[in-house]
């Protein structure tokens, strides 16, 4: 993904993929859209809209080749803070920096168009998640006995079910070649032996060295694969440790 | 597939910051396939598919010819009239399309936008292509057409009609840059670009001659006319299809300043593009949050 070069953060070490620094993140809960409210509201002198703290001040560093677990109940901000380091959104305060190619496999899928062939999905997919031309070509046989639905290649995907959908949007993420993976709630796909095979590829990303930040409910499938475990509550980092031991703060929470 | 160690050698980056329309240059692959997928989307299921480029086109054709031409005669006023009203009809046509897409393609995106980091610039630049592509088949339409009117190739003219194609991409990318990002903000503004395109052929000397307006307004109303960068490039499109190939039309019936008009509108479309980027980059921050 080309983007500018940024300045060095300070808390950086030598091996840091990720540093996040102080991050604040604010979203305005607006009520009053169209004109005539806006007029309204200035008029009354009522507020535009009540602020929200999704994350209030968190500072993490990841380093290159952790396999780290963002844990918290719904609201707690994980998404908020993957979305954040993967550049989909700007924290109101605070900085992101990266070193690194970076996948968010935030929701499989996202780039893939009913009105498509499979075959075209993986290659508009592909290049949305950063792979040029000829790897996509090269790694096109291996994407598609992955998802397991080679009869269907040619088919648009509005006439998939969503199993098969999701096979082969996952199978795309999969195959590129980013040092960081940002992964939300994506290992519900598929049937049993389907979810077995994506988790074993996902060791294999671990194994090859990559740096993984995921995002789950699974706890025991979350313990088992991470080696790091951050629990955020209200928007605040409350636990940051082995994901064992994380797993245990979440649930005493 | 193997992963650098080497972290030293890789430089810091900001996520989400990206360097703008240089990106769509770095990934025109996938600004290709998009594109691709616009020009897919947008003829599912019917019959006609891109044949609809030539009929609503077409049928507006005739229905200006008849009232203009044939009612108000025109025809009359203008030598050649089948041939100056379509080489204006279609700069005005291309850019209303292409602007009106591009201010509505991040709204458009918002699932992609939401979800993954792209350059986000690729989305309104995707539809100034698409539209693009729809203008291929009107162009050689009008070429055929005035070849039928004793158009003869010229040098002069060929490069006025190129000049005027990068003033009307120029001008649609800044303009979709622009109203494109407030879109998301005030969905308002797609409607406002309907409006602003509602009335762009009749701000043009499309269905008439430039000097029936300046005739009858003040000075400088009409060299604010003059200056309108689609009014420029419409003149320079009639330059390039309509003049060559008239006979009795005197060399003054082109408006006496188009050259220097020219480098005006040139000078106006860069100024927007820039404008429309800047503006672009600083509401970018809030697409994820407002779609």
């Amino acid at each position: 993904m080309s983007v500018l070069p940024a300045s060095a953060p300070a808390s950086a070490g030598p091996s840091s993929r990720i540093v996040v620094d102080d991050v604040r993140m604010q979203f305005v809960l607006r009520h009053n859209r169209s004109l005539k409210e806006l007029a309204m509201a200035a008029v009354r002198g009522k507020d535009l809209g009540n602020t929200f703290m999704a994350l209030d001040g968190v500072s993490l560093n990841v380093d290159s080749g952790e396999t780290v677990a963002l844990l918290g109940h719904n609201g707690s901000g994980k998404s908020t803070l993957l979305k954040l380091i993967s550049g989909v959104m700007h924290p109101t305060s605070g900085s992101v920096r990266l070193r690194g190619r970076i996948a968010g496999l935030i929701e499989v899928g996202a780039g893939f168009h009913p009105d498509l062939t499979g075959r075209e999905n993986v290659y508009l997919n592909g290049a949305i998640l950063g792979m040029d031309e000829a790897a996509i070509r090269a790694r096109f046989d291996d994407i598609v006995a992955f998802s397991e639905i080679e009869r269907f290649i040619d088919t648009e995907v509005k006439h998939y079910s969503s199993g098969m959908f999701l096979r082969l949007a996952f199978s795309v993420a999969v195959h590129t070649d980013p040092e960081i993976f940002l992964i939300d709630e994506i290992l519900s796909v598929g049937d049993e032996p389907f979810q077995r095979k994506c988790l074993d590829r996902i060791r294999e990303l671990k194994d090859e060295g990559r740096t993984l930040v995921v995002v789950s409910h699974d706890l025991n499938m979350v313990s088992d694969l991470c080696s790091r475990g951050i629990v955020l509550q209200r928007g605040n980092q409350v636990f940051d440790g082995s994901a064992a031991d994380a797993v245990a703060h979440l649930r005493s929470l | 597939m193997s992963v650098h160690h080497d972290l030293t050698a890789q430089p810091w980056t900001e996520p989400g910051r990206g360097s703008g329309l240089l990106d769509v240059v770095r990934r025109r692959y996938l600004l290709k396939l998009l594109v691709r997928k616009e020009l897919r989307v947008r003829y599912r299921g019917s019959v006609l598919g891109l044949a609809w480029s030539y009929v609503k086109p077409g049928v507006q054709y005739v229905v200006y010819f008849l009232a203009l031409g044939i009612f108000l005669q025109q025809s009359r006023n203008i030598e050649d009239f089948p041939v100056y009203l379509f080489s204006g009809l279609v700069v005005v046509n291309v850019f209303t399309e292409a602007f009106g897409n591009a201010t509505r393609a991040v709204v458009w995106n918002a699932p992609l936008v939401k979800k993954i980091f792209l350059p986000r610039e690729l989305f309104p630049v995707a539809s100034v292509w698409v539209a693009g592509v729809h203008f291929v088949p009107q162009l050689v339409v009008l070429l055929v057409g005035a070849l039928l009117s004793g158009w003869r190739l010229e040098v002069l003219p060929v490069l006025g009609a190129v000049l005027a194609t990068l003033i009307i991409a120029a001008l649609a990318t800044g303009l979709g840059l622009l109203f494109g990002s407030l879109n998301v903000v005030f969905r308002d503004m797609e409607n406002f670009v309907d409006l602003i395109n509602m009335v762009v052929v009749w701000l043009s000397p499309v269905l008439y001659r430039w000097d029936q307006v300046t005739r009858v307004v003040p000075e400088w109303v009409a060299v604010l006319y003059q200056l309108n960068p689609i009014t420029v490039a419409v003149e320079l499109y009639h330059y390039a299809f309509w003049w060559p190939g008239t006979r009795d039309t005197p060399a003054d019936s082109l408006p006496p300043d188009l050259l220097v008009n020219s480098l005006v509108a040139v000078v106006i479309a860069a100024v927007v593009l820039v404008v429309g980027q800047l503006v672009f980059r600083r509401v970018e921050g809030r697409f994820a949050i407002d779609l």
